[in-house]
């Protein structure tokens, strides 16, 4: 009976990460408004056109290069490989915040070319989902956090639970980073 | 009879020994550390049943302020000549009273009432009070779980809906008195802070319980969604769910996919207010000065507002709809008619509630060749929902009807839906729009198909799941008169309203269109109309007394299945505690619809199949 019960068990995707599928589903839907009001309010003319400052295409390379090590983190993770697992996770943290402090020169650099945040709603759409975005970042980087303190303080166990609470993580990075190469992707085709 | 229930009882915890799941969910005691005193057992529970019974009391809170309201503005409507001095007591100083002591409504907070009944009862009532409710309650019971798959941010969800009405509360004391730009908040009066007197103070404090709102009805949705896909009890297949389910998961479906657009769009409304941008308004000339904002576009708010508004109203009906479905079948003693097309016209219905949100925005400048898109969706709508409503009478067409409180507003929700679904073909074609738009019509036709619909279905599982929750009945004979008075009152408020509407008289008008020379003669229809108001009032009144004495006093429940049902939530105890199940989980061996099979009146689920006997879910 028991053995029934477990395979039972198995045949099912963990609760948590289906959760985190359907948070990551209405964070799109967030994302997609903007971008479609963004199309919406640019055919109605009136739209003032700048070019996006070169910064933005640095945090897109660091925020990318992130993903990378927060895998080879997990895959250290997985194949027992401590020390690879810690080092790979702290360069993740360490380029998270690179990221957020890369957007923040991003907006300076678009107020110093006159793309101010009220001037048009062109540079305000930009500001508003690009802002928007380094606040889910840092909420990964806060989920970062937690993981940190799993790999530094506790005493490493590759059990099965904490591997799914680090692929809770690795999960969530990976769209918050996903997402950002969508949006400078739809800022490039729809020349701000 | 009662020997017959006792052997019922005895097989049934037979087979949950025997076929039962073992989850060794009482070996770790984990559920029991949750409910040591009043306040963690009762407010600050983590526990579905709870949950769920705390939204039904605060939607009925709030169901009797957004009426009352009704009831204000209905007689301002209605009588707009009468002394209104005697409510001073309680509206304040929004009664104006004159030299000859005659008090009047104050326009402004007339704007207030209209604009606060609305979003209290789509969003605190229709949204939390009823889906809410019963997908708290009935999600882990009908299919088998212990509990929700968080019940930490089930129980955030729910305080996040308290928090958000305590500041909806509050913004009714504010001395520029709440938003009263209407409930869909359209810019501009919604994004300047000086463009009307609601609009300052008030309108922030919308802003924040709506935020407050969305974070509630995300962390619900997300909750229902992985409950219902991954919490399911051994057997307990898509195709064996109870109606109920499927309707509660497609509600939250689409609030998770709708919700957060409205967020955007709130979010870009609060840069308008504070910071300076310019996402809504374009060049505006308020109290004579001309505003600095260029080039924003108050349609672009209407298309993000309607992309949650649409689908709104389908989170507002399908809940209602899975409700009915069960109610009508078990009441009728006969397997629902047709579930397989009663499942994909709900998806159906959920699909094509995201693709007509712009026929709310006809008569707002969209253009008319994108409209022909939208009427087409729109119009495609009656035949999913036509298919239910066959389905319905299908169902109790020819069956054994037990005309019970719960099994009435079943039927009474069918009749509202067919009446307010019919007008809906009207208003979806844009060329009759012209002349409905912002009419009377309009009003009629929302309140009869998603407003009181609505309701009936809530009401129908309040009568039919009291005795799940309470361990007591509801009184019949008060339920009946509470049901007919309802249902004739409902009608006679607003049956006339598609008269005036037709002919044009425009609604959220503070004197009801009096100052055009044509609809004055609409005065007396206006009087019926806010009499059978104030009636409908007093039977809900009813209803709520009825509720609380039944909870304390109600005739007990002696049997673990009062009704006769099919569904798991009849094999708990009769007050089921932390865990639901005292023991082993039952598990799913048929569909929940076999009633009136061979020669049985009712097969609950967990009795396995017979020898060669077909399972009717697949």
């Amino acid at each position: 009976m028991s053995s029934a019960a477990e395979r039972y068990n198995q045949s099912k995707i963990n609760p948590q990460k289906v959760a985190l599928w359907i948070a990551i589903a209405s964070m799109v839907m967030v994302f997609g408004a903007f971008t479609s009001a963004y199309i919406v309010r640019r055919a109605a003319g009136n739209w003032l056109e700048f070019k996006l400052p070169d910064v933005f295409f640095v945090s897109t390379a660091v925020i990318l290069l992130s993903s990378i090590t927060l895998h080879l983190s997990y895959t250290g993770f997985k194949a027992g490989n401590e020390k690879r697992y810690k080092l790979m996770m702290i360069a993740t943290a360490v380029l998270g915040l690179a990221f957020i402090v890369l957007q923040y020169k991003g907006w300076e650099a678009l107020n110093e070319i006159g793309a101010t945040f009220t001037v048009n709603p062109s540079s305000s759409f930009i500001y508003v989902i690009s802002g928007l975005h380094a606040a889910h970042v840092l909420g990964g980087i806060a989920a970062l956090g937690v993981a940190l303190t799993h790999a530094f303080i506790l005493p490493y166990k590759p059990t099965l639970r904490r591997r799914q609470r680090f692929e809770l993580v690795v999960q969530y990075w990976h769209f918050v980073d996903l997402l950002w190469v969508y949006l400078i992707i739809f800022f490039m085709l729809n020349g701000s | 009879m009662a020997q017959v229930v006792t052997a019922a009882e005895t097989l049934e915890d037979k087979l949950t020994e025997e076929l039962g799941y073992n989850d060794h969910f009482h070996e770790h005691h984990h559920g029991d550390k949750y409910q040591s005193n009043f306040l963690t057992t009762y407010i600050f529970s983590t526990d579905h049943k709870i949950i769920g019974r705390q939204f039904l009391m605060t939607g009925i809170f709030w169901a009797f302020i957004g009426a009352a309201m009704s009831i204000v503005f209905r007689l301002q409507l209605g009588f707009p000549e009468a002394d209104m001095a005697w409510l001073r007591p309680i509206l304040g100083k929004w009664i104006q009273v004159d030299p000859n002591g005659i008090g009047k409504l104050d326009p402004e907070f007339y704007y207030s009432l209209v604009t606060l009944h609305g979003t209290i009862l789509v969003f605190f009532v229709l949204t939390a009070g009823l889906s809410g409710t019963f997908s708290n309650i009935l999600i882990p019971l009908q299919i088998g779980a212990r509990d929700m798959a968080s019940p930490l941010l089930n129980a955030f969800s729910y305080w996040f809906f308290f928090l958000a009405g305590v500041v909806l509360f509050l913004s009714l004391f504010l001395s520029t008195g709440p938003f009263s730009g209407g409930w869909t908040a359209y810019p501009p009066l919604s994004a300047l802070p000086q463009a009307s007197e609601g609009s300052g103070a008030g309108m922030t404090m919308w802003i924040v319980s709506m935020a407050l709102f969305i974070v509630s009805a995300l962390l619900g949705g997300i909750n229902y969604i992985t409950t219902v896909l991954n919490l399911r009890t051994k057997g307990m297949t898509l195709w064996r769910m109870p109606l109920t389910i499927w309707a509660f998961f497609i509600t939250a479906v689409l609030g998770v996919l709708s919700f957060p657009v409205l967020l955007s769009g709130v979010l870009l409304l609060m840069f308008d207010r504070s910071m300076g941008t310019s996402f809504y308004l374009s060049e505006i000339v308020v109290g004579g000065q001309v505003l600095e904002r260029i080039g924003g576009s108050p349609i672009l708010f209407q298309h993000l507002f309607w992309f949650l508004g649409h689908p709104e109203v389908y989170i507002i009906i399908l809940p209602a709809m899975g409700i009915v479905s069960e109610v009508l079948s078990v009441h009728s003693r006969k397997p629902i008619f047709g579930y397989t097309a009663m499942v994909y016209s709900m998806l159906a219905i959920g699909f094509l509630a995201f693709i007509v949100w712009a026929h709310h925005m006809f008569m707002s400048g969209v253009n008319p060749f994108i409209s022909n898109f939208f009427v087409i969706f729109t119009l495609i709508i009656a035949v999913p929902s036509a298919v239910k409503v066959f389905n319905w009478i299908g169902t109790i067409y020819g069956s054994n009807f037990r005309f019970t409180s719960a099994s009435l507003f079943g039927v009474g929700f069918v009749s509202m839906f067919i009446s307010g679904g019919l007008t809906g073909i009207f208003l979806g074609n844009s060329a009759i729009d012209i002349q409905m738009h912002d009419t009377y019509f309009v009003v009629a036709h929302f309140h009869i198909v998603m407003g009181i619909a609505a309701f009936f279905g809530m009401f129908a599982g309040v009568y039919h799941w009291f005795p799940k929750m309470f361990g007591r009945f509801m009184n019949e004979t008060l339920g009946k008169i509470h049901f007919w008075g309802t249902l004739v009152g409902a009608y006679a408020i607003f049956w006339p309203m598609h008269y005036t509407g037709l002919a044009g008289v425009p609604r959220r008008y503070y004197d009801a269109g009096a100052t055009f020379e044509s609809f004055r003669h609409f005065g007396d229809l206006n009087k019926f109309i806010t009499v059978a108001a104030i009636f409908v009032f007093f039977l809900q009144v009813l209803f709520i007394i009825n509720f609380f004495y039944s909870i304390f006093s109600g005739r007990k429940v002696t049997v673990k299945n009062p009704w006769g049902a099919n569904t798991l939530e009849w094999t708990t105890p009769i007050e089921a505690g932390h865990g639901n199940w005292p023991g082993r989980i039952p598990t799913v061996q048929r569909w929940s619809y076999d009633y009136s099979k061979n020669g049985e009146e009712f097969i609950p689920q967990y009795v396995p199949l017979k020898e060669g006997e077909r399972d009717m879910g697949h």
